[in-house]
Order: C-alpha cells, then structure tokens, then sequence
C-alpha cells in the first residue's frame, strides 16, 4: 500500500461547503439509518465529497462532513485515512488505479506500468498538465482480463503497452474512448479459441424456464414406486450424530516407557534398544569432545535455531570484533544492518 | 448467575461477565493490554488470550462473555483453560509480534518500571529476536502541555482514544491509518481539550504517553507513597502522592469508587510544581510598610500586641478553601476564648448555613448516586470546571441511557447534551411554580437528582434562590425514603467541613465581605487568596503561598499544605477523608494546628491540646461524624428541605455565574504552578478559537 498522507497546506483548498446536490444526497444518506445514528452515513458523505472536490478530500471537505454529521472531526479523519479509495492528495483529471497484483503482472502489467512511469511520471503525482495521476493499487477483480487498469470509474482491460498509450493519448485529448476490454473481446470471455456458451438457444430467450420444467419433469419421476419404498424404509424418529465439531479428540497419551511399565510391559523393548544402540543406524551426530562450529551457547527460550548435525547450515553469525577494533575496522558490522535488505532511503515517500 | 469452570476451579458468576473477569473471580490473572474495567472493550490486543473446551482457538477472553460459552456434552459448565501449555504459547505469540516494532529504549523509557509491556514480557517474552527487518518508525506528536509522546512505543491499544471518547467526553484523539502505519493523534496536532487530559497516560499500558511535566524527574521505585485526598475542589478524590525525600514528584488517582473512580483532573495532578514554588517557608512582619523576614517570636509578639489592646467586635477571621478540618477547629476555638464571634468560612459569600441542618449543605445524592437518578436538573453550576468529577459521573449516567438533563445557568459545554432552560433565576422561579415544560420530567421521574452550585448561592439573593431550589424539590418528590435528591455542590475543599464545624458569624458576627472591607481593626485570614481585603484592618495571613493574601498581610505565618501535614477534609458528599502527610514544609512552616496552638500560647488563651491526637480527641467528642473516617452520615434531608423551603425570600434578575472563571488557577498553589499557567493560558486560546 501506498504511503499516504494529508496533502501539504499549499495544495489545500481554504474552504469547503457542500455543494446542494451533495447536501441532498447526505440528507438522503442519512434517512436510511435511525435518528441518532447520522455517522453510519460517514463513507457515502466522503464519497459524495470526494466526488464534489474533483477526486479528492481537502482537510475542508472532511471537516464539512464531519459538521453535517455532528461527528468529532477526528472520527471522520480515521475513516477517511482508513479507506484507500479516499484520496488525501489532489489527483489527476484521469485519475489511474493501476492493477500490480500477480494475475496482471503475470500477464504484462510491467509493460503498462513503465508507460505509466514514462507518460505520467511517479506515482502519486499529477502529471504537469494536470490530466493524469496514478496509484498502484491492489487486485480489482478482473484477473481473466489482465492486465487492467481503473480510470475514475470505469476499467479497461486487456492493455498492452500499444493500445494503453493510444488510450492515454485519447483521454489526453477528450476523444471518446472504449471502456471495459481494449482487445474487442466480449467482457471475459475466452481469450483466443471460443468453444463455449456459443448454442445461439442461450441467447434467444428460448432457454428460459428451461431448468425449472426438468424439475417438474424428475419431481414426478420420484413419485414411483421404487422411491416410495425408499422413503418408508427411513425410521421414524433418527438419532442425531454426536456432534463432534469443535471438540478436541482427546487421543490416549504417546506409547511411552513409563506407560508401558504401568501396563506390566517391559518398559523398552530390548529390540529397539539394540537398535538404538548401533552406530550404523543412529542419527549422525559428532561427539562432545570433537572440534567443530558449535554455536554458542544459548538461552532454552531462544528462537534461534540451534543446529547440531554436521553439515547442516549454521547461520553464519559475525564474529564479535575484537575489544578497541575501531568499527569501521571491524570484520563484520554488528549494528544489524548485516540482516537488513539494501534498501535506498526515499525520504519522500513516493514509492509503494 | 453462571457457572464457568476456570483452572479446573468453579465458579458462579453473572452471565454477562467476559471470560477475563470470570477467571479473575476464580482467582487467575489475565494479562492484558487493551481491556481496561471501566472503558468499552477493544478486543486489539490479543494478550488476554485463554483455551475454551470445545473452541478450536484460543479466544480473547475479554472479548468473550460467559453466557457465549457453550456447555458440554452432558450439560457441564464450560471449561476455560488459562495455563495452558496451547495458551501460553498463544500469549508469547502475542507478546512477540509486539515486541517486533517496540522500540529497545526501557532505560531511558519514564514508563519503566512501571510499565505492563515490561512486566509481561517477563512471563511472556524471549530474549531474542527474530525479526530482522526494520522496526516501524513513528513521530512523535504534540498532545499538550501534559502528555509527552513518543509514538514508536505504541502498541495500539487505543485505551486513550477509548477514555477520551467516552469517559472525558472530548473525542480529541483518534487512530489514524491503518495496520502498520496506524498511528494515534489528535486531530492536526492540537492540544488535548479535555481538564481530565492526563489520565490517558496513567492508561497508556507502555510509554507512548508519559506525564510531561514529569519527564525524566524519577523512577517509580524511588518514590515513597502516601494515599491522601485532593483539596482542588470539593470532590475530594482519592489520590496517592508520591514523594522522594522532602520533595513530593507526583500525584497518582487512587481508586475509590464511591468518589473518582480511577481518574483525577488535570489540576490535581499537575499542581506538584505548585506545592514547590512561591512558598512562604519563614514568618514575616511588615514594616513602614514593606514586609521583612522576622522570626517566629517576633511575629507572634507583633500579633499580641495589635490583638490584645483591640475589642473582640473589632477582631475577626475568615478561613480560605485548602484548610483542614484540624485548623479550622483549632480557629474557632482560639476565637471562641477571645470572644470573637466574626468567624466565617465563605470568602466566596456563599449562604451556605449549618442553621437548617446539615442536609441543607450537602451533595446529599452522593457522588456513586448520581448512577442511580433518572432525571438531573443542574442549576448555577458549571459541572465541568467545578467539579470534574461529578460531571464525568454525570456523563457516565448518561451514557447507561439518555435521563432527561437541563442546566439553569452559563450554558457551556458539559460533554453531554443537555436542555438548557435558562441563564438565570426568573427561569429557576417559573420552574419552581410549574409553568416550564421541563417540571414535568422531574414529576415523572423516580429519583430526580437536583443539583444546585455556588454560582446560584454566592449571591445576596443566593438564600431565597436556595429556597426555591429547596421548594422545587419538595414538589417534584425529590427527597423521600430511600432517596435524597437534593444536592448541593460545594467548590472549596474546606467548606463542608467548616459548616460542619460552624464556621459562619455568631451572633452580631460579621460575614467574610464585611471583614474584608474593613470593619473589623484585626483580621486572621486562615489561608484566603480569592477575597480583597480592604486598608486599614491589621492581617495575620497563616498560610502556603505567596498569594494575594500574603500581599495584603501585615503578619505573615508560614503553613503547610495539604501534602506536608494530616489535615481532615469533608468532601461535598460530607465525606469524612483524611490527608496524609508525604513531605515536610519547607524552612521554618509549620502544621497549621501547632501555629495556632503556639499563638494561642502567647495570645493567653492556650489551647487545651498537645498534640494532634489530643486535638482530634477533642474534635471527635464535641464533633463525633469526623471520627468516622472514609464514609458519608447521612443526614436528615427532608426537615433541611422542608427547612429551606419555608425561608421564601424574593429572587433578583441576575444570571448565574459560575464561581469558577478559570480552571487551572483556582487556588494559591495552582496558581504558583507553571504547569497550570500553561494549560490556562492553552485553554484560553482552544476557548478563543472555539468562539471565532
């Protein structure tokens, strides 16, 4: 998820009213909840605001939602700081929510993205001309059309580098353009060969209905004889089934020696005795005394693994610097930065 | 009634009780970060997690009611487990993931050693760490003058977002973001608005928040702690000072439930820097007209002298709001053998007397009462900045469900809706003879609870507005058996105590005005700051700071305040409470009782007592309810009422005002702390934006 946060001072609006259509649509809003209960209206009002300031909520916008609805204008920030479809910052004409998640990477959303980056620049930015912004954003649900992309309130699917250029181009320039697939496919149907769903029946209207009559149809069928016996062979009153969902299977505890003694068994049987005992078969381990990369010694409660066969990996832990190495001398850095993943500093917050 | 086997130990416990108070009723204790007794349940933070037999997970037991357990197969009791092998692993589960972005900075941390994250991870926690990423980063936020933040610590329990909301009434914080980058903050970094603001760190179970004023000024361990009462206003909560060596470091709200509950205002727990600063700690005598350091003798010679050759009409002592019960007595007393029937203990010109009886005075509902009322009528009176408590009491009864509730007096916000009927006594008046709608609410409730406050008393008409009130409350059946809703709410720490003593002017006496403009040529002012005393008279000012009382003083006798000496205090319930000593005061100060015992001495008329006990033997044989230490006597409302009822009297145009015009400077040692200068001066400017 993106880094979010409130618009700077310069970019806010210095007021904000709701505009008549919005304060009737909040009127509205707020008579589907009992009297009292204004607040459940929170997200449609922040919405229709959202709407109103061009996309985006001004401090002013959240703070005239939250007056209409006689909140704390704290309680309205939570949400609107919650929700990632409340935008903070000023987003483009053409606001672009760009699908990242596996199925449309899988299927080229790099392509679209370096488009993205290259027409529009970074994230979260309006493009100069005021046209564009985008946000990577999470899986919006048209995987079988990937890659896709969300501008305002419609997708457009099936993009490749080609075709999701001239539809910037088209948007740039007000051109009407082709919502839904760019490919010409009828929403998601299959991609390539058509072999299904193509009997012109299920088209023509004459299908329907068509379910409900074979009901009918095996519904007398099952008054038969056969059927009849069936049901009278079931007793009348049937005992329910234990119910067992939810309780733990309580299991006789583990086959141990000390359950065994108290059987009257021998306590180990001198079989597998023997064969514990034979080096061939034992686990291969080193003796005490051998030299070897033992780690040091360390605390029952640790999480850190504690291998001991030979061969397996010991996590290679950097050796303590000598007392006075001075650090930067030190073999190894110990200010854990060693486990950390290289990672550039953005001071800014523009990537995801 | 429920029962629930815990640890294999059965219970019976009401059904609506979660899993987590059950197992506390079986005696197992749960650790927990988010559930807190009196804030609604949060269910955030998973450490209070126990087994239920037949729950294929580990369930928050804070989060899980009795009756929401399901019986066994044969209709046994429910069966929770939490010691468990499968629970503790739960909880060191719990405890890792939130060890995982809590910063490593305990030793430098003001919550360590006391701090619940601390604590836990011992049970809880390992020594290593298994999380090699970075460690979530926070800023820190601006909160105030008396919380200090420091956000990578949070672990998001939002208790202070919770007590805000609902317990002080001001939603000023909330939780901002989501998972990771949550963070908790006001809106914009404003200032906290609410006078109950500090409590959020007392609640705060790591160190995200820590008391500003406090920062870095100890550790827990090293503090001595002394359970005593706040003197801020007539509340009287419980609190717990908490000294090292001669210094007190902090003020901790005690639990009591009859009183504050758990929490404290603002003001008596930031005052410590109060009790340091601008104290008077030797005798001073004025003379040509400055005042100059004396020793003790020589104070004492200088008062003999003025007293003895004046006429005990002309002599005359007024008794200010932070003073025992000891000293006040000790006054009367001293008076008392020097003839000297001007004596009173209301500088604000209350008119207030023990004349009708003690249920005439007092907040005869309780403080624990007002649960019970099912309709509140609050008249000259500002809740909120008089008594914090009360009205948080009062918010919590309206919080169980909606009792009607009107205000006759400043309309100001109270943190909860209310029907304003009118600024001032022509309102009260038609209440009274029942042409306002609202009379028929109180009628038709139960126990209607009506609350009248000093800005309706402290008035010349204040004893005809009382006996209206009084008549009001006769006719709307507010006192009868079983219930007494006929309360009165004192703002001073002293004064229940003082009527309870007699404290007004005798016979021909004079009242605390009529001293102050100069009618009386001696006047002992017993620790009064809030009154102007006009030239002329000679001042013996006994007490703390360096206040406009000691300004006008010609004899200054150092005394010691409410956290330097064992003082009785009588709170607006006319509960009895004592006030331990914690520290010493400061240089040559003394106990009140023994300057007055010492002066007595040399003024001729020595007082038959010792020693404190002796006074307090003394006190309890001539005053026997002051023996009776942490409880209310009850006293007999209905002749008080009936009492007042019958003054009649006619009421003037003037609206009520309330006594209290700032909250944070109420007192002398409120007003010497710089801490309250601060919050006063914020809260000025949050009341200058509001009204923009």
């Amino acid at each position: 998820m993106a880094v979010r946060k409130l618009a700077p001072e310069e970019l806010q609006p210095q007021s904000f009213v709701l505009s008549p259509e919005t304060e009737a649509f909040a009127d509205k809003e707020i008579a589907k909840y009992p009297p009292g209960r204004q607040a459940s209206a929170v997200m449609a009002l922040l919405g229709k605001a959202q709407e109103q300031a061009g996309g985006w909520l001004p401090r002013k916008a959240i703070e005239a939602v939250a007056a209409k609805l006689d909140m704390a204008v704290i309680r309205v920030m939570e949400v609107a700081t919650f929700y990632t479809m409340f935008n903070l910052e000023p987003v483009g004409k053409h606001f672009i929510q760009f699908c990242g998640t596996t199925p449309c990477m899988l299927r080229g959303a790099g392509d679209i993205r370096k488009v993205l980056e290259s027409r529009v620049g970074e994230q979260n930015h309006v493009s100069p001309d005021g046209n564009f912004s985008w946000l990577e954003v999470e899986c919006l649900g048209a995987c079988s059309n990937a890659p896709m992309v969300q501008i305002n309130d419609d997708y457009y699917e099936d993009l490749t580098a080609e075709n999701f250029e001239k539809l910037l181009d088209d948007l740039a320039a007000g051109r009407p353009v082709k919502k839904g697939s760019q490919i010409g496919r009828n929403r998601s149907e299959p991609f390539e060969a058509v072999n299904t769903l193509q009997d012109p029946t299920l088209y023509d209207g004459s299908q329907v209905g068509a379910w409900r009559k074979r009901f009918d149809e095996q519904a007398k069928a099952a008054e038969t004889g056969e059927t009849a016996a069936a049901m009278a062979s079931i007793p009348e009153q049937v005992k329910a089934a234990k119910p067992t969902a939810g309780r733990p299977i309580e299991s006789p505890v583990a086959d141990t020696p000390a359950e065994r003694a108290k059987e009257g068994e021998t306590p180990i049987n001198p079989v597998d005795q023997k064969e514990a005992a034979d080096p061939s078969t034992a686990t291969k381990g080193k003796s005490h005394t051998e030299e070897g990369a033992r780690p040091a010694p360390q605390s029952s409660k640790s999480y850190v693994a504690s291998p001991t066969k030979d061969g397996e990996a010991v996590p290679s832990s950097p050796t303590t610097p000598e007392a006075g190495t001075p650090p930067a001398q030190a073999e190894t850095r110990r200010d854990g930065s060693e486990s950390k993943p290289a990672v550039t500093v953005d001071k800014d917050n523009m990537t995801s | 009634m429920a029962k629930i086997i815990v640890d294999g130990v059965e219970v019976d416990v009401p059904a609506e009780y979660t899993l987590l108070q059950a197992a506390e009723a079986a005696g197992a204790e749960i650790p927990r970060f988010c559930y807190h007794e009196r804030l609604s349940i949060a269910g955030n933070c998973r450490m209070c997690l126990v087994e239920v037999k037949g729950a294929p997970k580990p369930v928050a037991s804070c989060a899980w009611g009795v009756r929401d357990c399901r019986p066994g197969p044969n209709g046994e009791p429910p069966e929770v487990s939490t010691k468990s092998p499968t629970v503790k692993k739960a909880r060191e589960g719990v405890m890792e993931f939130l060890l995982i972005n809590h910063p490593l900075d305990c030793p430098i941390c003001d919550q360590g050693g006391q701090c619940d994250l601390q604590d836990q991870a011992m049970a809880y926690g390992v020594d290593t760490s298994r999380f090699h990423e970075n460690k979530r980063a926070v800023t820190d936020k601006y909160l105030g003058p008396l919380v200090r933040t420091s956000m990578n610590r949070c672990i998001h329990c939002t208790r202070c977002v919770r007590f805000s909301a609902e317990v002080a009434g001001v939603p000023d914080l909330g939780a901002l973001w989501r998972g990771e980058d949550m963070e908790i903050t006001s809106y914009l970094e404003k200032a906290l608005g609410s006078e109950l603001q500090a409590n959020i760190a007392d609640l705060c179970p790591v160190g995200a928040l820590t008391h500003k004023p406090e920062a870095y000024h100890y550790r827990p361990w090293e503090l001595t702690k002394t359970d005593s009462v706040d003197v801020m206003d007539a509340v009287g909560s419980s609190i717990r000072v908490d000294s090292r060596g001669r210094e007190v470091m902090r003020i901790l709200p005690r639990v009591n439930e009859a009183v504050n509950e758990e929490w404290i205002t603002d003001k008596t727990r930031q005052i410590v820097d109060g009790l340091r600063l601008q104290r008077l700690d030797r005798p001073f005598v004025r003379e040509n007209g400055r005042l100059r350091p004396a020793s003790w003798q020589e104070a004492f010679a200088t008062i003999a002298a003025r007293v003895k050759g004046t006429d005990p009409k002309r002599v005359g002592a007024i008794v200010g709001d932070l003073a025992a019960v000891e000293e006040m007595y000790a006054l009367k007393l001293l008076m008392e053998s020097l003839g000297v029937t001007n004596i009173d203990a209301r500088q604000d010109g209350s008119v207030l007397t023990p004349v009708y009886g003690r249920g005439s005075y007092l907040f005869n509902t309780t403080i624990s009462g007002i649960e019970d009322a099912d309709a509140i009528l609050i008249v000259g009176s500002n809740p909120r900045i008089e008594a914090s408590l009360v009205n948080v009491r009062i918010r919590k009864r309206w919080r169980m469900a909606l009792p009607p509730i009107a205000l006759i007096g400043e309309h100001a916000d109270l943190t909860y809706p209310y029907e304003y009927l009118g600024a001032g006594p022509e309102t009260l008046s038609e209440l009274a003879s029942g042409r306002h709608s609202f009379i028929e609410k109180l009628r038709g409730a139960e126990r209607p609870l009506i609350i009248v406050g000093q800005g309706a008393l402290s008035r010349p008409d204040g004893l005809a507005v009382l006996s209206t009130v009084a008549q009001l409350a006769r006719d709307v059946g507010a006192v009868k058996d079983g219930w007494n809703g006929f309360s009165v709410l004192h703002n001073a720490a002293s004064r229940v105590g003082a009527l309870d003593l007699g404290l007004v002017p005798g016979e021909w006496g004079l009242n605390a005005q009529t001293m102050a403009q100069g009618e009386v040529d001696v006047l002992f002012n017993l620790g009064v700051d809030e009154i102007d005393i006009a030239p002329g008279a000679f001042v013996i000012y006994q007490g703390t700071h360096g206040d406009r009382g000691a300004h006008r003083a010609d004899v200054i006798l150092p005394a010691a305040t409410y956290t330097e000496k064992s003082g009785t205090y009588v709170n607006t319930e006319g509960r009895v409470q004592l006030a331990n000593r914690a520290a010493f005061a400061p240089g040559e100060a003394r106990e009140d009782w023994a300057i007055l015992r010492a002066l007595s001495d040399v003024l001729g008329h020595r007082l038959p007592f010792d020693s404190l006990n002796a006074l307090r033997a003394k006190l309890y044989t001539a005053y026997p309810h002051f023996a009776a230490v942490e409880t209310v006597q009850p006293a007999d409302g209905f002749a008080a009422v009936q009492a007042l009822a019958n003054i009649g009297g006619t009421i003037g145009r003037e609206p009520f005002v309330s006594p209290v015009k700032d909250f944070y400077l109420t007192n002398p040692i409120a007003r010497a702390s710089g801490v309250m200068a601060e919050c006063s001066a914020l809260a000025r400017e949050l009341k200058l934006e509001a009204a923009e």
